[in-house]
């Protein structure tokens, strides 16, 4: 693997490798005091963000520095991105200045894969940590990493996708490792809600959440995103909290060994209940502290052995 | 590192050095010696770890530590120690499926760790696993056991037990097989035909 760009096109056995890795990490790392690894000693990795982020960015950094890494963040609010510096001119200079790895997220979908382009010369690995509405790999590794912790292997079981499908870049990187890992997803939304092309996804689509819920293994509540939405989706988040929101209600109506999942952030009371989300059956923390170690394979895969591949 | 099946290559150029029998009287040998140096016998207070490195190393702290059992009449704590995130030369080669690390319960602190590998040749491997145990704690000393000693160290390294000495070239390739990993016992000598060279 030279970046992570997308999990469509992911193998599966890429994908394992990085979930066998992360489970591997985690267990070697549990209990320890000391939480470093030098694998990575003298590799650079800056974090390039143009939108917010909290549990995004603090992952790769702690994920980094584990490792022994030298981790840099760069926010588009405190650099030259504000004098009018293009994204290419700003990778570049990331690169030159020395940067094994850049962690970028970026409002506009497909940004990772031109900044991947435009770096592949300079021997840079590109991560995608969001762009726009297109994908967010790691986040989908790490529900899948988590996912497997709870149900066992993953192929065969159902997941239900719930909610802003169409701006929800997580949403996609889901639905295409989901299905590499061979678990049926179905995505639960209002119409309005549900991308152009959904009929090519391998998915089927559902309006009707509590019909869903009963034959699943998990559901993956996900959040309404208002930033990104300029018009009528739905008529109210009153209604749209009733039809498609996560009730205590409604989760009784889920199997005994059933997941709950959250990418974060979450609107608590919209489409997820606060009892629900600090519930057993929620692996909404675990999602984030698998995060860390997803995002530690991520890197070892990318950084260990790029000088052999370069030849 | 990966286990991988032993057995594939052509057999044109390869000898057993080390038969089943052998194999099993040699670990015997190396549990006494071990009993000797770390004076364990029922009133031992503190036990050594036997720790094998994936993924032959392993199955040989294990089957060590049953030997040790027998003859002294303690069960030595054992567990297994991955190196592969503490290798020198990851940047050199594709990156690496993880083996399993698990550390004994009792921990490694104030005790005598017995590092077991199967073979010792550059001493890298050796290296990171002295790395990798600092992590995990303060052994009170640190000892090596290894099957074979195919020599051409690479760094200031020595084992404590070996159990069989096998001057080798570069060129050749010493394997272990262990029936855990490879389905039977026994130690192969296999040098490259001509022609097939690297």
């Amino acid at each position: 693997m030279r970046h992570l760009l997308a999990t469509d096109g992911l193998s599966l056995d890429e994908a394992t490798a990085v979930l066998d890795t992360a489970d591997e990490l985690k267990r070697t790392l549990l209990g320890r005091q000391v939480k470093k690894l030098p694998t990575l000693r003298g590799r650079t990795v800056v974090s390039l963000f143009y939108e917010n982020s909290t549990r995004t960015r603090v992952s790769f950094e702690i994920a980094g520095k584990w490792m022994s890494a030298d981790v840099i963040n760069v926010s588009a609010g405190g650099s030259s991105v504000n004098k009018g510096e293009s994204l290419r001119d700003t990778a570049m200079t990331l690169a030159a200045a020395g940067a094994d790895c850049v962690v970028v997220r970026h409002p506009a979908s497909g940004a990772a894969h031109r900044l991947s382009g435009w770096l592949d010369g300079a021997g840079t690995s590109v991560v995608n940590a969001g762009d726009g509405t297109h994908e967010h790999p790691t986040q989908a590794l790490l529900d899948a990493a988590t996912l497997r912790e709870r149900l066992g292997p993953l192929a065969g079981k159902r997941v239900a996708i719930v909610g802003d499908v169409v701006h929800s870049r997580v949403a996609r990187s889901n639905i295409h490792l989901l299905h590499t890992l061979g678990v049926e997803v179905v995505l639960v939304a209002p119409p309005t809600l549900l991308p152009a092309g959904v009929d090519a996804l391998p998915v089927s689509v559902s309006h009707d959440l509590d019909a869903e819920l009963p034959a699943v293994d998990a559901v993956m509540m996900l959040r309404v995103q208002a930033e990104r939405m300029h018009g009528g989706f739905f008529p109210s988040s009153r209604e749209y909290s009733i039809r498609y929101g996560l009730s205590e209600a409604r989760m009784r109506l889920l199997p005994e060994h059933a997941v709950v999942l959250h990418p974060g952030p979450m609107l608590r009371g919209m489409e997820i209940a606060s009892a629900v989300a600090d519930s057993p059956a929620s692996a909404i923390t675990e999602q984030v502290r698998n995060g860390v170690h997803v995002r530690m394979a991520v890197l070892y895969h990318l950084l260990a052995g790029d000088e052999g591949e370069r030849g | 590192m990966a286990s991988r099946p032993r057995d594939a290559a052509d057999p044109a150029g390869e000898r057993e050095l080390l038969s089943a029998g052998d194999v099993a009287r040699t670990i015997a040998r190396m549990a006494h010696q071990v009993i000797e140096k770390t004076a364990l016998g029922a009133g031992t207070t503190t036990l050594p770890v036997l720790l094998g490195i994936p993924t032959r190393g392993t199955p040989l702290a294990q089957r060590l530590a049953e030997r040790i059992a027998e003859f002294a009449g303690v069960r030595v704590p054992t567990g297994a120690l991955d190196v592969t995130l503490y290798r020198d030369d990851l940047r050199r080669r594709p990156p690496r499926p993880l083996e399993q690390t698990a550390l004994p319960e009792t921990g490694v602190d104030g005790r005598t760790v017995v590092l077991v590998d199967d073979v010792l040749y550059s001493g890298r491997t050796i290296r990171a696993a002295l790395d990798a145990l600092r992590d995990h704690g303060r052994p009170s000393a640190v000892q090596l056991a290894v099957l074979v000693d195919r020599g051409h160290r690479e760094l200031p390294i020595r084992a404590d037990y070996v159990g069989k000495n096998f001057p080798t070239s570069r060129a050749e390739d010493v394997a272990v097989l262990l029936s855990e990993v490879d389905g039977r016992d026994g130690v192969l000598l296999r040098t490259p035909g001509p022609g097939s060279g690297e």
